[in-house]
């Protein structure tokens, strides 16, 4: 029973760096119909961002709040500069210019002189703790993951809900052409989403840092994230949200259960299962889109 | 005068082995292994309009199924077309979820597939030899003997301007013009009576088949298999070559081979005029986003649009 307590609270710390990354997969498919595929390098980028002001002296939650605003700040940027002039392109050339602006993000952290090419830790002021929880001990860390996840995730929830941007970028998402009526400028709001799912991503990678230390290649948990909102639906945040959690579950229960490398390619035979039964995903409801 | 340029240049390309150094041999054969799954791959995304995120797969399942075919002794001549057929066949599985799915839903799903047959290479340790790879040994031909470094390039020439053939026959057929009908607008296509599923499984079946022969040359070019060369960035390396090279155009796959290969050595030139501190890693990749951020920015039709307007 303990082991199942402690594999299911690893499993949805895990699935909440998950949620993010897919929840910045999903706020920027959803607002501007491009699949980011740099969103994983984002990540990486906040984690980066988050040991350089800790280097500086700054305290953890600081450093993660600044991560966040710096990255949001390159999602703008990038945004401007590279992304929004290839609006109305078919999707091909603008997946390719996300690879691309990934591959940039990689590699330019990758040649900072002798940062890119090492492994950082960025502990948590909780690092090492443990607390009892029903008898099991739990590592604080975890918990700390699990709490700034649902902290964000209710500020996120009441933005879209009740601010007058977070109304205008929903309906930026359900119709461009009824949003662009009614005087909401569409650029701005593609601006604003890559902003906010560059600075979740940030906070992604700050908060995975304890879990797989802070280096050039952690990116590559993007291309499970990816999955994971695929699996809850491409179009609903929710949906990303709960993609995530279970798949940071089923890792980690097939990590303690499963044969070696099922937990590695776990992401990946799950969205084909969702993609073979149900095209729309778990939780999505709206019809898979055309071409 | 058109006729008798390419005359010249296909001169040029068969005495290569005799003109230029094994290190400028080696890099011509590369080209011309990237050519031909090029030509696969630029069926299906140039044409068809399917992004496939999985090529490296299919191309190390070709490499595979050549390595351990020939280490069983078959000659090319019957290592070679089953390598193809084995690759066609994973092209097919890969193309059943595609059946139902469009754009981005399809590039998840190959995408998925990708990481899943790397890691079956990487765990199925009684045929592949798991992550320590495999040692391949040189071509072994029933009608050419063993296959040494020129011998491969001719190989590879020949199957490159063979790919690139096929490619246009192809599209200046009606199954070409549905695939490109395909792309263009789907229901109106199957109004048409082009059968979409249909047509992606075959369109898949193609570019794997092509994948598996570039995929078994590779692994006679570089005498060894591992599953960690087969990984995603390889696909998107061929992805980024097409488009560099030019979506859509023939000349493109060719022209976009060559920047793939070349554009490692431009930056060791360049590396040499920069401080040393840089690391080389991350030099490339850089260059080789930017690179594709750019073109794709101001030259939407590739270095074969480029090329297009200047003549």
């Amino acid at each position: 029973m303990s082991q199942i307590l402690s594999l299911a609270i690893a499993g949805v710390a895990a699935g909440c760096v998950y949620a993010l990354v897919a929840l910045g997969f999903v706020l920027i498919h959803k607002a501007t119909g491009v699949v980011n595929f740099a969103q994983g390098e984002l990540m990486m980028l906040g984690g980066f961002a988050g040991l350089a002001l800790a280097a500086v002296g700054w305290p953890w939650p600081l450093a993660l709040a600044g991560a966040a605003l710096a990255v949001a700040l390159c999602g703008l940027l990038a945004e401007r500069a590279v992304l929004r002039p290839l609006i109305d392109q078919p999707h091909i050339p603008v997946v390719m210019t996300t690879l691309g602006l990934g591959f940039m993000l990689k590699g330019g952290v990758t040649m900072l002189p002798g940062w890119g090419t090492e492994t950082h830790a960025l502990p948590t002021p909780f690092a090492g703790r443990a607390v009892e929880l029903a008898g099991t001990p739990v590592a604080a860390d975890h918990l700390v993951v699990i709490g700034v996840t649902a902290l964000l995730g209710l500020a996120l929830f009441i933005f879209f809900r009740h601010a007058t941007l977070g109304k205008a970028l929903r309906a930026t998402a359900q119709n461009p052409l009824g949003a662009r009526l009614v005087g909401i400028p569409l650029a701005r709001m593609h601006g604003l989403a890559w902003a906010l799912a560059a600075g979740v991503a940030a906070v992604a990678g700050v908060l995975l840092a304890p879990v797989t230390f802070v280096h050039a290649h952690m990116g590559l948990i993007g291309l499970k994230a990816l999955p994971a909102a695929v699996i809850g639906g491409f179009g609903s945040v929710p949906g990303a949200v709960a993609g995530g959690l279970l798949l940071g579950l089923v890792e980690s229960f097939a990590g303690f259960y499963a044969p070696d490398g099922i937990k590695d390619v776990a992401a990946h035979v799950l969205v084909l299962a969702v993609l073979l039964w149900r095209p729309a995903g778990l939780f999505g409801g709206r019809a898979q889109e055309n071409a | 005068m058109r006729r008798a340029r390419a005359g010249a240049l296909l001169a040029a390309l068969a005495a290569a082995p005799l003109l230029l150094s094994p290190w400028g041999l080696s890099q011509l054969s590369f080209v011309a292994i990237y050519a031909i799954a090029g030509a696969g791959l630029m069926l299906l995304a140039g044409y068809a309009g399917q992004l496939s995120l999985c090529h490296a797969a299919f191309i190390g399942i070709g490499a595979y199924a050549e390595a351990l075919l020939q280490a069983r002794g078959w000659p090319l001549e019957a290592s070679l077309p089953v390598a193809a057929a084995v690759a066609a066949l994973a092209g097919v599985a890969a193309a059943w979820p595609a059946r139902r799915l469009a754009g981005i839903h399809l590039a998840i799903a190959t995408l998925s597939f990708g990481f899943i047959v790397q890691e079956i290479m990487a765990r199925w340790e009684s045929l592949t030899g798991g992550n320590a790879g495999l040692v391949v040994a040189p071509a072994r031909s029933l009608l050419a003997g063993t296959l040494g470094e020129r011998g491969l390039y001719w190989l590879a020439l020949a199957l490159a301007l063979a790919a690139l053939w096929v490619l246009g026959r192809l599209l200046a057929s009606s199954a070409g013009r549905a695939l490109v009908a395909l792309r263009e607008d789907v229901v109106a296509a199957a109004i048409l009576g082009v059968a979409p599923a249909r047509l992606k499984t075959l369109a898949f079946a193609l570019a794997a088949a092509l994948a598996g022969v570039a995929g078994a040359l590779y692994a006679h070019k570089l005498r060894f298999v591992s599953p960690e060369q087969f990984d995603w960035v390889m696909s998107i390396e061929l992805l980024m070559m097409l488009v560099i090279g030019g979506l859509g155009s023939r000349a493109g796959i060719v022209l976009g081979a060559v920047f793939l290969i070349a554009l490692p050595q431009l930056i060791a030139l360049l590396r040499d005029l920069l401080p040393t501190a840089l690391p080389p890693a991350g030099l490339e990749l850089f260059a080789f986003g930017f690179a594709l951020v750019l073109s794709l920015r101001h030259a939407p039709a590739g270095l074969a649009g480029v090329l297009r307007r200047r003549l």
